[in-house]
């Protein structure tokens, strides 16, 4: 039996669809109602069915690969192309930025899929640096300073640089874990946004920056002279871009 | 596709790309087939890059999503055509599944709701995959799917009831062959 009644209503209480007010009556017909409730469960326990067994399927590394291959005919267009691009970007957003520096995780060679799975590890490490108010080791926006912290706790010191007068502030580093591996955090602040870029050796060669998102959180990640940066943030990736520029140039 | 120049490029780059994942998701629970999802991503995809010059702004998870959507449902007219006319697939009706007693009861659970989801007409299964799996809001399902926002409610209503009841009905049979 159901309450045909409040068919589309139950859904749309169900998805948090409805006005805060039109909640309240529902929620006043759920009450009375012996139909309803009990199917807002059935909805639930399936709901949660859903999402335990995981059934969102990635997209293949070989279609990203193909749809890269398409987009870029000519990979070395990249560099050039680029300061085009922030003529239009929006230079407004100041940001918080923190770079973990992870001196050893090892990436030779990697696939994809490998990357994703660590951009995915780093979108972590960025929410629960957030979550415990555990930003900084050293507060400094010193750039003497912060390097000199991390002499002794890192193979080398991460090129901590402040860019202040961009709009990324050098708020201070950190260490954290990534890849199980104890890696450096850099530490950049400014208005609205926070961003982590996590950095470390690599024996790659230089590679333009790839994005991407999870969760509410975009990343951007490229390597320069042995060193790959993986900067995280809820700021658009174009401001994330704007720092890979800063470090770059 | 490369004839987007270097800015749109690097635009294509940041904004659409970044949903490759939801736009594969979809066409896979579409299409049924990760092979045929494949195809049809990169097709849309493809599609996506061609007209990219005339998506502004806005949204563009929903914006590629669409573009998915309707090159799946072209696909399907001209290779399953059969798909789109039935209410309920009766061949996809799922059976219990012979699984290794070694499998985790997750895997088995996943393979008894995929089946239970592909048994589901088209029009419902989307509605679905956009909200339970994409955690999109009815107003971006109804721009994705181009149906009313109400439509969408019903579908969702009516999908969800039909999941339920074909998961129900395939415990049975499992029951029924354990006796």
């Amino acid at each position: 039996m159901r309450c045909e009644f409040a068919d589309s209503l139950l859904q749309s209480y169900f998805d948090r669809e409805l006005s805060s007010s039109s909640a309240a009556e529902f929620e006043r017909h759920l009450q009375r109602c012996v139909y309803c409730p009990v199917e807002l469960v059935d909805m639930d326990m399936l709901s949660e069915r859903l999402q335990f067994a995981q059934l969102y399927e990635a997209a293949p590394a070989s279609l990203r690969k193909k749809i890269r291959a398409n987009l870029r005919p000519v990979a070395a267009a990249t560099a050039t192309s680029q300061p085009l691009l922030w003529h239009w970007l929006a230079a407004a957003a100041a940001l918080l930025l923190i770079v973990i520096a992870g001196w050893r995780v090892n990436s030779v060679v990697r696939t994809d899929d490998y990357q994703a799975e660590l951009a995915e590890e780093i979108v972590d490490a960025h929410v629960l640096s957030l979550q415990s108010g555990h930003l900084t080791g050293i507060s400094s926006n010193d750039e003497q300073a912060v390097k000199g912290w991390f002499k002794g706790r890192v193979k080398s010191a991460p090129p901590a640089r402040d860019f202040a007068t961009e709009g990324f502030a050098l708020q201070g580093g950190r260490l954290d874990v990534v890849d199980e591996r104890s890696v450096a955090v850099l530490v950049y602040a400014s208005t609205g946004h926070l961003i982590n870029v996590f950095v470390w050796p690599t024996q790659g060669r230089d590679t333009s920056p790839q994005v991407g998102s999870r969760q509410g959180y975009q990343w951007v990640d490229w390597r320069k002279g042995r060193i790959e940066f993986c900067a995280v943030s809820d700021a658009p990736t174009s401001d994330l871009q704007q720092l890979q520029r800063l470090f770059t140039n | 596709m490369s004839d987007l120049d270097a800015e749109d490029r690097l635009r294509f780059e940041q904004l659409v790309l970044p949903h490759l994942d939801a736009a594969f998701s979809l066409a896979r629970w579409l299409l049924r087939k990760r092979e045929d999802a494949e195809e049809v991503a990169q097709e849309a995809l493809l599609r996506a890059c061609r007209f990219f010059r005339g998506f502004h702004g806005g949204d563009a998870r929903a914006w590629l999503l669409q573009i998915v959507r309707n090159t799946c449902y072209s696909w399907l007219e001209k290779n399953r055509p059969r798909e789109l006319m039935v209410e309920f697939n009766e061949e996809l009706h799922p059976q219990a599944v012979a699984t290794p007693e070694s499998m985790a009861i997750a895997n088995e659970d996943r393979e008894r709701l995929s089946r239970a989801l592909e048994s589901l007409p088209p029009r419902f299964r989307e509605v679905l995959v956009l909200r339970e799996l994409e955690g999109c809001s009815y107003k971006e399902i109804a721009a994705i799917t181009s149906i009313p926002i109400g439509t969408v409610m019903s579908s969702l209503s009516r999908a969800r009831r039909q999941l339920s009841s074909v998961l129900t009905s395939s415990y049975h049979k499992e029951a029924v062959r354990e006796v």
